[in-house]
């Protein structure tokens, strides 16, 4: 900055501390490393929305004319594989979650600081592995890689591709466990179990997730890659080996991990429904351990990926009831946050748009989860678009709008500035439209019969794919969109006040953009989360902040 | 302590008199609290990813017992037996390194260190003599893999050679994984003695010590659970 500003000197905050490379590469700050995650997961979206785009632009017409098959497989593994361990997982945890665990909890940083800037490293590494393995040949076998394909047929880059993943599954671990012993262990003083913010609930819900779930995938991914390098027999048939015992293995990890994706957002999306109604969450002890339940019953419902693969009708029977129960913690939530908006004073800023958003497609998702969870309709649609409409119902117009509320919500405190409201509107509108328009003809093309994973199709599903790709457009314009404006207001965005939103939760109370330790004095909490009858009433209990 | 410039060391304040205190916890208690739930965590993922190779294991052995059995023969288990004594004997010696280390007993805890580590190494040598067997019977699973035994209690029936791959596949994947963590184990301790050395624990901080110690014992158990699943299948003649 050649010019010196003609305003007051700028308070010193975490960003402003110190500066250079190194002073990030190296930092230990919670908030700092929320933020290099942040460069990170944006910059894979991207990537896998690159591949996702090549997919629609192929599906745009019945014949395979812009892609061959090989190249086809590859896209679509690839597009899985990032969005799902480089984008969806580590999104909302290793970004909202690692700047405001500690701010919400009124802690100075997390349990561990090195662990947690380990876990990005261990992310990079995965990362650039992933993204070494694609660009020299890639993986043809889809995200799940099953077995015996991916151990005896296949000629593409499974080791190097799984590799990659497991090293990324020890940043998520490590991030999870962070937070578990944050949340125990480093709550400000009055910070009850029973206080702690509906998002700390989410995160913690998430973590049990995240270390209970993800070694079980690093030990398949171990067993694979030596059964493939040292033809070992453990998944091939012809030696005596059961493919399916992968797929149990793979699922009791892959089916929570949905969870992982989804229960961060469901926290944000409380956030913002509270504080855009102006009142106290309906129901707060039901939606806490809703998100428990939905932790521990995620890890009994991981065989309904599997009903067509071969297990015993009686098993089928059973994941079949367990999969309907899991959606009862679920719509638990659906219906407090419904109750909450009652008769609330309801705000339309873009957070909140985003949060409708998320309840319209996330009921949509959940509702025709139940569908694929009944056994007669899951064998007509298994492997269609119908089960590919489903899915991202949950991780895109779930777990992205929840990730992209929680990001306009949170920008003021994060960056110290505002972002332009009305584009962040039009923003909100375009994604709910873009993603409509992308995925629901999906459900409909699945439940009419055509199949995911192939790139040519019969003519008489083309209307429907045009309309999918027209939408995937509007969608990425969508998401272009926040990325430019929120460039622009670091640079542009007028100075935000400590607490924009007039929010309840300690986040708030501390200086935008915090400073290094989040708090000047440890804060003392005497007040009940989401008191925003008292906070709109005047009666005000500031915590004195920074100045 | 003054502000270090390296953005890697944290600056400690208020407890200036503990250097042991990290900059984001209020008491040296809750910072031991923290380490040590961390470290209970971070045992229950290693539960999990030990987890998916027992319930492999548990499957092929129901599948295919025979086999299981006829392969459990043909290990060492006097050998087997003798490494479970060395890894008791080194979990004593890490507990009695914590002992040393709590009550000032400087020559105790180094030398239970020094001991651990010598322990840790007999263990992978006594392992290694019995890896170069597996590969001197053409026991190593791969395209020289050759078994040809009878089924225990079935004199008649010669076990499947591709079953017994299966068991052999998950002997060297298992035990190959608890090597590994004890090679990583010997490693953390050598780094606890150069600590110990340097007279970094004082009965007042020893968390280090104790959280090692918890890896030590949890890789122990592991094996304490192999040795009868892998050795003691069946062993009556």
């Amino acid at each position: 900055m050649a010019t010196a500003p003609a305003q007051p000197v700028e308070r010193e905050n975490y960003l402003n501390k110190r500066y250079g490379l190194w002073s990030w590469l190296t930092t230990i700050d919670h908030k700092r490393i929320a933020l290099l995650y942040l460069l990170s997961v944006t910059s894979m979206f991207f990537i896998g929305g690159f591949f996702a785009l090549i997919i629609r632009l192929e599906l745009l017409t019945p014949q395979g004319d812009l892609v061959q098959a090989d190249t086809y497989n590859k896209l679509f593994t690839q597009h899985g594989m990032v969005m799902v361990f480089f984008f969806l997982i580590p999104s909302i945890p290793a970004v909202l979650g690692n700047f405001l665990v500690p701010l919400m909890i009124g802690a100075k940083d997390l349990a561990f600081p090195r662990i947690n800037l380990l876990s990005w490293y261990l992310y990079i590494i995965g990362a650039i592995m992933m993204l070494h393995c694609m660009f020299t040949g890639g993986v043809d076998t889809g995200w799940t890689f099953y077995t015996p394909f991916s151990t005896a047929f296949t000629n593409t880059k499974i080791v190097e591709a799984g590799l990659a993943i497991f090293v990324t599954g020890f940043s998520s671990i490590l991030t999870g466990l962070n937070f578990i012993v944050t949340i125990h262990r480093m709550r400000a003083p009055g910070m009850t179990w029973s206080r702690l913010p509906l998002f700390i609930w989410a995160h913690y819900a998430t973590s049990i997730i995240q270390i209970l779930g993800t070694p079980v995938i690093a030990i398949t991914i171990v067993l694979v890659a030596v059964e493939r390098t040292l033809h070992l027999g453990i998944f091939d048939p012809k030696l005596g080996g059961d493919p399916l015992l992968f797929q149990h293995l793979f699922w009791f990890y892959s089916h929570p991990a949905v969870y992982i994706m989804i229960l961060p957002s469901m926290g944000v999306v409380t956030e913002i429904i509270a504080c855009f109604s102006r009142k106290r969450i309906f129901g707060y002890s039901f939606v806490a351990f809703s998100s428990i339940a939905i932790a521990v019953f995620g890890f009994l419902v991981w065989a309904h990926h599997m009903f067509v693969a071969g297990i015993s009708v009686y098993a089928a029977l059973v994941f079949s009831l367990l999969s309907y129960a899991v959606a009862v913690p679920s719509a638990v939530k659906v219906f407090n946050w419904t109750a909450t908006l009652y008769r609330g004073s309801i705000h339309y800023d873009a957070p909140m748009l985003y949060a409708f958003g998320f309840l319209g497609l996330f009921t949509i998702g959940g509702l025709t989860g139940l569908f694929l969870a009944a056994l007669g309709i899951n064998v007509h649609v298994t492997d269609t678009y119908f089960v590919v409409a489903h899915f991202h119902y949950i991780m895109v117009g779930g777990a992205v709008m929840g990730y992209l509320g929680g990001m306009h919500f949170w920008w003021p405190k994060i960056s110290g500035k505002l972002y332009p409201e009305g584009w962040a509107r039009l923003a909100a509108l375009i994604v709910f439209i873009g993603f409509n328009l992308t995925f629901f003809p999906q459900f409909i093309l699945g439940y009419v019969g055509m199949p995911r994973r192939y790139y040519q199709y019969p003519p008489e599903y083309q209307v429907l794919n045009v309309l999918s790709t027209a939408g995937a457009t509007v969608l990425g314009i969508g998401y272009l969109l926040p990325m430019i404006y929120f460039l622009w207001s670091m640079r542009y965005g007028k100075p935000a006040p400590d607490n924009p939103w007039n929010a309840a939760g300690l986040e708030w109370k501390t200086a935008s953009p915090p400073p290094t330790f989040n708090f000047d004095e440890e804060p003392v909490v005497t007040w009940e989360a989401y008191n925003y009858e008292e906070i709109d009433a005047g009666h005000k209990e500031e915590v004195p902040v920074a100045g | 302590m003054p502000d270090s410039s390296t953005a890697l060391q944290t600056p400690t304040h208020g407890h200036a008199d503990d250097p042991a205190l990290l900059h984001h916890f209020a008491e040296p208690e809750q910072q031991r609290n923290a380490a040590s739930l961390g470290m209970w965590i971070f045992l229950a993922t290693e539960v999990m990813f030990f987890g998916g190779l027992f319930c492999a294991y548990l499957i092929y052995r129901l599948k295919y017992f025979g086999e299981f059995a006829a392969a459990s023969q043909t290990l060492n288990w006097q050998l087997g037996t003798t490494n479970t004594a060395v890894l008791i004997c080194s979990s004593l010696t890490v507990v009695l390194a914590i002992y040393g280390a709590q009550r000032s007993k400087r020559a105790l805890m180094i030398g239970s260190l020094v001991l651990t580590i010598i322990l840790g190494f007999a263990f992978l040598g006594i392992k290694a003599d019995e890896y170069a067997e597996k590969f001197e019977k053409h026991h190593v699973p791969g395209p020289s893999f050759q078994f040809a035994e009878k089924i225990p209690g079935h004199p008649d029936q010669m076990a499947d050679p591709n079953h017994a791959q299966i068991y052999f596949s998950l002997y060297f994947v298992m035990t190959g994984l608890h090597a590994l963590h004890m090679i990583i184990g010997i490693g953390l301790f050598v780094w606890l003695l150069v600590a110990a050395v340097k007279r970094r624990f004082t009965p007042h901080y020893y968390t280090p010590l104790e959280m090692g110690g918890l890896y030590w014992h949890f890789v122990d158990i592991v094996w304490i659970y192999l040795f009868p699943l892998l050795y003691l299948i069946d062993l009556r003649k």
